[in-house]
């Protein structure tokens, strides 16, 4: 018997049984519909949080002061101020720290900020140009402070976008930080809440204006210090080239007894992309599951119906058919079965991802891939678990199936 | 007597030629001989009963005689191939080619038409114009307006009548009944015997098996079994 033929006559024998025929094709829909949903889920969420890390600039360290040690009390970290501008510097230098594109010291206060129709307390950094590049941010207008400006002890500042707002000012603006006057030179470009605190409310001005007015302590010492690296590749040696650098002029030989660390935003990253993967993981395999389950409700329902067809199958015996063609004819109802319910379950898939951000606020990323997967694997469960019906069709004797009840 | 058949098969063609076969079920003590050293031959154009009781061998006969199963001993030639060794392929391509069934229950697929069932037996051969060929058959048994019911719709012997339909559209060698009117009206039944004589004085060869002296009747030829052995007996 030709394929066609064979696939003629499996057709016949789904129509035949309609009902039953839709019900097996509904376990393999649920199943490709909930493979495609959750990895479009995980996906998703794995975006979402890789875009944020992103934003916090994922080749940017940061170095910290270390631990102190008074009168046998050891301080917490960042107790000390063991980080200065000599420190700074040395990170600038090209020919020890090459993989460094850029550095920015950062101390950092509080105070109150007034503007002519309002006031607002915020966050006050005090830093250089880099502090732009080192945190990965863009200014919606103006320009950010330049060198000569930290130098000079300008009195300018650049707002985060809700500061700006609170305070009702923009560039060109004047607002009076603990009692001096600044000029508003430049707002930064919205970034969103990232982690406890809001980095949309804060103003940054000249390290040094920030350490004459608003932070105090001594003018060498800074409290952070944030490096970028050329590049995601470079953040390895970048650490490196800092770490030898300030153990250097720290004069310290045991990398153990360090007063700084250096943490960077990437070991933050890697985390949250295994966290992710294994959410992923972990969704897909209950997915995967659940279309090995509609997988075996087919090989059920083809037992079922080779038991109930026993006749018919000792029918097509006795007129001519070969154990192959029987074999042929219910491996294909059985693929065909989860081929139809995999491509609906595509169907469903799809509009869960459509239906599922507007009902529960989920974010759905469906990516070609897990789809054609899905469907392969849905026709593939068809054919292997069509199987074991398909070759019991094909072994029955042609008398005993004739006399069947 | 089965030399003086043997002869006549130089004259015309012999068909069924079975040769001391026996068909052993079990082992040790449980042995049955269904079939008991059983020698048979049927001419071209023959009408032959099987006729006994049940449980006299008659129907693992039948099976035999229409490749369904192969004997346990003996030679079976059929229209001259021999079939004792065929394998399981082998012996579904002869079935397909050579031998139309009729059975006591019809065996209809009930969710097909009257023609899709008549055209079954085509589907598993390389066949032109199957649907004009099913048709041709269906008005052979006189049937060519009920040829989209399904089987529910029609009556026992309508029924009975697309199942000869089937058997015949292969135009087989042999059409082979299996107590075609067991489950028949007596009315039903003479219209059904009444067709497969007709079909006999056509050139069809007939083998029927049944239990009933008064359907064996029909037969030019009836041979008796009782306890897997054959006796030879030409009708009134």
């Amino acid at each position: 018997m030709s394929l066609l033929r064979t696939f003629d006559t499996g057709m016949r024998g789904l129509l035949g049984h309609r009902l039953r025929s839709i019900l097996t094709t509904l376990g393999i829909l649920f199943g490709v519909a909930a493979v495609i949903c959750t990895v479009g889920i995980g996906t998703a969420s794995a975006n979402s949080v890789n875009s944020r890390i992103a934003a916090l600039g994922t080749n940017l360290l940061t170095i910290s002061p270390g631990t102190t040690t008074s009168f046998g009390v050891r301080g917490g970290s960042g107790s000390a101020n063991t980080l200065t501008m000599e420190d700074v510097s040395g990170l600038e230098d090209k020919q020890d720290a090459p993989d460094v594109a850029a550095v920015a010291p950062v101390v950092q206060g509080t105070a109150t900020l007034v503007s002519t129709s309002s006031n607002w307390s915020t966050t006050v950094q005090g830093s250089t140009p880099g502090w732009l590049i080192t945190n990965a941010r863009t200014l919606s207008a103006g320009v950010f402070f330049m060198q000569q400006q930290v130098n000079k002890h300008a009195q300018v500042v650049v707002l985060g976008a809700t500061t700006a707002a609170e305070l009702g000012v923009t560039v060109g603006s004047q607002v009076s930080i603990s009692g001096a006057p600044f000029d508003v030179v430049g707002l930064l470009t919205t970034s969103g809440s990232t982690g406890f605190t809001n980095s949309d409310d804060l103003a940054v001005v000249p390290i040094t204006t920030a350490q004459d007015q608003i932070t105090g302590g001594s003018p060498g010492s800074v409290q952070r210090i944030l490096i970028s690296a050329t590049g995601t590749g470079t953040i390895g040696s970048a650490y490196l080239e800092a770490d030898q650098l300030l153990l250097q002029t720290h004069h310290i030989t045991n990398a153990a007894s360090a007063d700084f660390s250096i943490t960077s935003a990437s070991t933050l990253a890697s985390t949250a992309a295994s966290v992710t993967t294994t959410l992923t993981i972990l969704l897909a395999s209950v997915a995967a599951i659940s279309l090995l389950v509609g997988g075996i409700g087919v090989m059920n329902i083809m037992l079922v119906s080779v038991t109930e067809r026993t006749q018919e199958i000792g029918l097509r015996k006795a007129l001519g058919a070969t154990p192959r063609d029987l074999l042929r004819q219910f491996l294909i109802e059985a693929a065909t079965l989860s081929f139809v319910g995999g491509v609906l379950g595509v169907g469903a898939g799809l509009l869960a991802g459509v239906l599922v951000p507007r009902l529960a606020n989920i974010a759905v990323t469906i990516t070609p891939t897990p789809v054609i997967i899905a469907v392969c694997v849905a026709a593939g469960v068809g054919l292997i678990f069509g199987v074991y019906p398909a070759a019991r069709a094909a072994r029955l004797a042609p008398i005993a199936a004739l006399r069947a009840e | 007597m089965v030399a003086a058949r043997a002869a006549r098969a130089d004259m015309t063609a012999e068909i069924i030629r079975l040769v001391e076969v026996s068909k052993v079920y079990g082992t040790g003590d449980a042995t049955v001989r269904a079939v008991d050293d059983v020698s048979l031959s049927v001419q071209e154009g023959d009408f032959l009963a099987v006729m006994g009781p049940s449980g006299s061998g008659k129907s693992t006969l039948m099976h035999i005689l229409g490749c369904l199963d192969v004997p346990t001993s003996g030679e079976y030639r059929f229209a001259g191939e021999d079939v004792s060794r065929m394998n399981e392929r082998e012996l579904a391509s002869i079935r397909n080619r050579r031998i139309g069934f009729v059975f006591q229950q019809f065996h209809l697929l009930s969710s097909m038409s009257a023609w899709r069932n008549v055209e079954l037996p085509l589907l598993y051969r390389s066949a032109r114009d199957r649907r004009q060929t099913a048709l041709n058959a269906l008005a052979q048994v006189g049937l060519s307006t009920r040829v989209q019911h399904r089987p529910n719709q029609l009556s026992g012997g309508q029924q009975q009548r697309v199942a000869i339909a089937r058997a015949l559209v292969t135009d087989p060698t042999m059409i082979l009944a299996d107590e075609p009117t067991g489950n028949l009206d007596s009315r039903a039944s003479r219209e059904v015997l009444d067709i497969l004589s007709g079909l006999n004085k056509a050139g069809h060869t007939i083998v029927l098996i049944t239990h009933d002296p008064n359907v064996a009747g029909v037969a030019e030829r009836v041979v008796e079994m009782a306890d897997g052995r054959l006796k030879d007996r030409v009708a009134a």
